[in-house]
């Protein structure tokens, strides 16, 4: 055998490798899905999606986790979106050269790596003890909001890089100052990659469990918050809370509740992606 | 006097000296080509004089450079303010990714001119200044991207004017243009140069030749000739200057 047959040989073994590869994660999903379908899709209705917590499975509904998760979800954007935004610019724009950015850069990055159990443990010492917040939507929003800050820091950044040299050149060489240059050309601009970047992280807040279990987020709250000091529930918490119950009816009610949760998530995707192409096609 | 005084001037990138003491009196309402083979230093020496360079980490130069008299480099100068001042135009044509008419009034934007009427006008003249102004009259809101690299190139030139600069630094204009658009650039700088001083880049000899009154030939650095352009392409007194501009090198 010639070393260009080999070579073909080799190419040809890694595409059927890699389409296995492809297609192992693909099932594994099917499977999934198709396991939560059938045993959840039944139980969704209009009774479930509208009904409080109760201790019989077939009257329980996820009213005020869903509504808890849609508060924690627009309190998590405000809280982090104007902080990781602003600091994504000022890394890139400003404090690109000085020695300490680097380091900064460093650790942002190693924190979007921290296992979100700590930032739980973090949230519990100052929201809920230090701060008195309690197990309340804002003390459980301001804990995520820390926990996505970093993906939301390194998004801005990404996203403002991405935009042509150029089209600061021209700015600054008409005289704008940096910030004009920043406020507007380089933010519009970059716009659509900051916005995917935002909807990312919230999808990943909306999914988190762990820290809202460790703040002591209830499962059962028999009210939905009506302000950000309110105890709540939250989607994953209640699933949590289900799928530990011994009886079989709960795990067909977390089944359900997992839909609505994909659902919520998928959805987010959704429209990061569609934002991300509708991006790309403006760009020169 | 002069409009532009370049006196002993030096420039560094970290320990790369890529400008060598260069002397160099620009009179206005002059066109000044500036030619020579790639990395030579032209295009660094062009953004001198916007202080475009100071966008870049480690350049550092000493020596002077007066506008009118005025040192650009002092600590009291606004850099804004300087570049309102002396316009430039890119090599590849970059408008903004908005409409005609918000390209060719950003620059008054930013000054915080909100006046319709001025705005109007500044719009009207600037693209009847780049000899722009026919082609585009009936749809101002339409995207500048969607115009041709020609066009966007004489939009950029009418984005510059309407800040009212007294100087124009260009580099390599016409370079990613076809001939026709080429023609029109060369033609548009013939007429500004009755109000604007202009400072040109250019790799293209005979386009050296044609639009400027005066031309510099840089190399390695160092500004080797600097003369009236008919001197320069007819009886250059380096050696250097000669083999470069009948294609020996570069």
């Amino acid at each position: 055998m010639n070393s260009m047959a080999r070579n073909r040989l080799a190419d040809r073994i890694f595409r059927v490798v890699g389409l296995l590869a492809t297609l192992l994660g693909l099932l594994l999903l099917a499977i999934f899905l198709w396991g939560l379908l059938r045993t959840g899709l039944g139980r969704l209705s209009g009774q479930f999606l509208s009904s409080l917590p109760s201790r019989f499975p077939e009257r329980a509904g996820i009213y005020t986790a869903l509504l808890g998760t849609v508060w924690i979800m627009v309190l998590t954007a405000l809280l982090a979106v104007p902080l990781g935004v602003a600091a994504g610019v000022y890394l890139e724009e400003y404090g690109r050269k000085r020695r300490w950015a680097a380091l900064l850069e460093i650790n942002i990055t190693n924190l979007a790596g921290v296992p979100s159990v700590i930032y739980g443990l973090l949230g519990l010492e100052v929201f809920v003890r230090f701060l008195r917040l309690g197990s309340s939507v804002l003390a459980a929003a301001s804990t995520l909001a820390l926990l996505i800050l970093p993906i939301l820091i390194v998004a801005t950044r990404e996203a403002i890089r991405a935009v042509p040299r150029s089209l600061r050149e021209a700015s600054l060489a008409l005289g704008a100052t940096r910030w004009q240059t920043i406020w507007y050309q380089v933010l519009p601009a970059s716009a659509g990659g900051i916005l995917t970047g935002i909807i990312l992280a919230l999808s990943r807040a909306v999914g988190e469990t762990a820290p809202l279990l460790v703040i002591g987020v209830l499962a059962y709250v028999p009210f939905a918050p009506s302000q950000p000091l309110d105890e709540f529930s939250a989607l994953p918490v209640q699933i949590f809370n289900w799928i530990s119950r011994p009886q079989h009816e709960f795990g067909v009610n977390a089944a359900a509740a997992i839909i609505v949760l994909l659902v919520i998530t998928f959805g987010l995707n959704g429209v990061a992606i569609y934002l991300r192409n509708r991006w790309r096609q403006q760009l020169p | 006097m002069s409009e532009l005084q370049v006196e002993h001037v030096n420039v560094y990138y970290g320990t790369n000296h890529v400008l060598k003491d260069i002397s160099m009196a620009i009179a206005p309402n002059t066109v000044t080509a500036l030619i020579g083979p790639s990395g030579c230093g032209k295009s660094t020496f062009l953004r001198l004089f916007n202080r475009m360079n100071d966008l870049i980490d480690d350049f550092r130069y000493d020596g002077r450079i007066l506008l009118q008299g005025q040192n650009i480099y002092a600590s009291d100068v606004a850099v804004e303010e300087l570049r309102k001042r002396v316009g430039m135009v890119f090599q590849r044509p970059n408008p903004f990714p908005k409409s005609i008419y918000d390209n060719v009034t950003y620059g008054l934007l930013l000054q915080g001119v909100r006046d319709r009427a001025v705005l109007d006008h500044a719009v009207e003249h600037s693209l009847r200044q780049a000899a722009l102004w026919d082609e585009v009259k009936g749809d101002l809101r339409k995207s500048a991207l969607a115009l041709s690299g020609g066009q966007q190139q004489r939009l950029c030139i009418a984005r510059v004017l309407a800040v009212a600069p007294h100087i124009l630094l260009m580099d390599e204009p016409a370079s990613a243009l076809d001939p026709i658009s080429t023609a029109k650039i060369e033609e548009l700088i013939h007429e500004l140069k009755q109000q604007y001083t202009i400072l040109i880049v250019t790799h293209n000899m005979q386009q050296a030749g044609r639009v400027s009154d005066k031309t510099g030939f840089f190399n390695y650095g160092q500004l080797i000739e600097y003369d009236d352009t008919r001197t320069i392409f007819t009886q250059p007194h380096h050696e250097q200057t000669q083999n470069y501009i009948t294609g020996r090198f570069g």
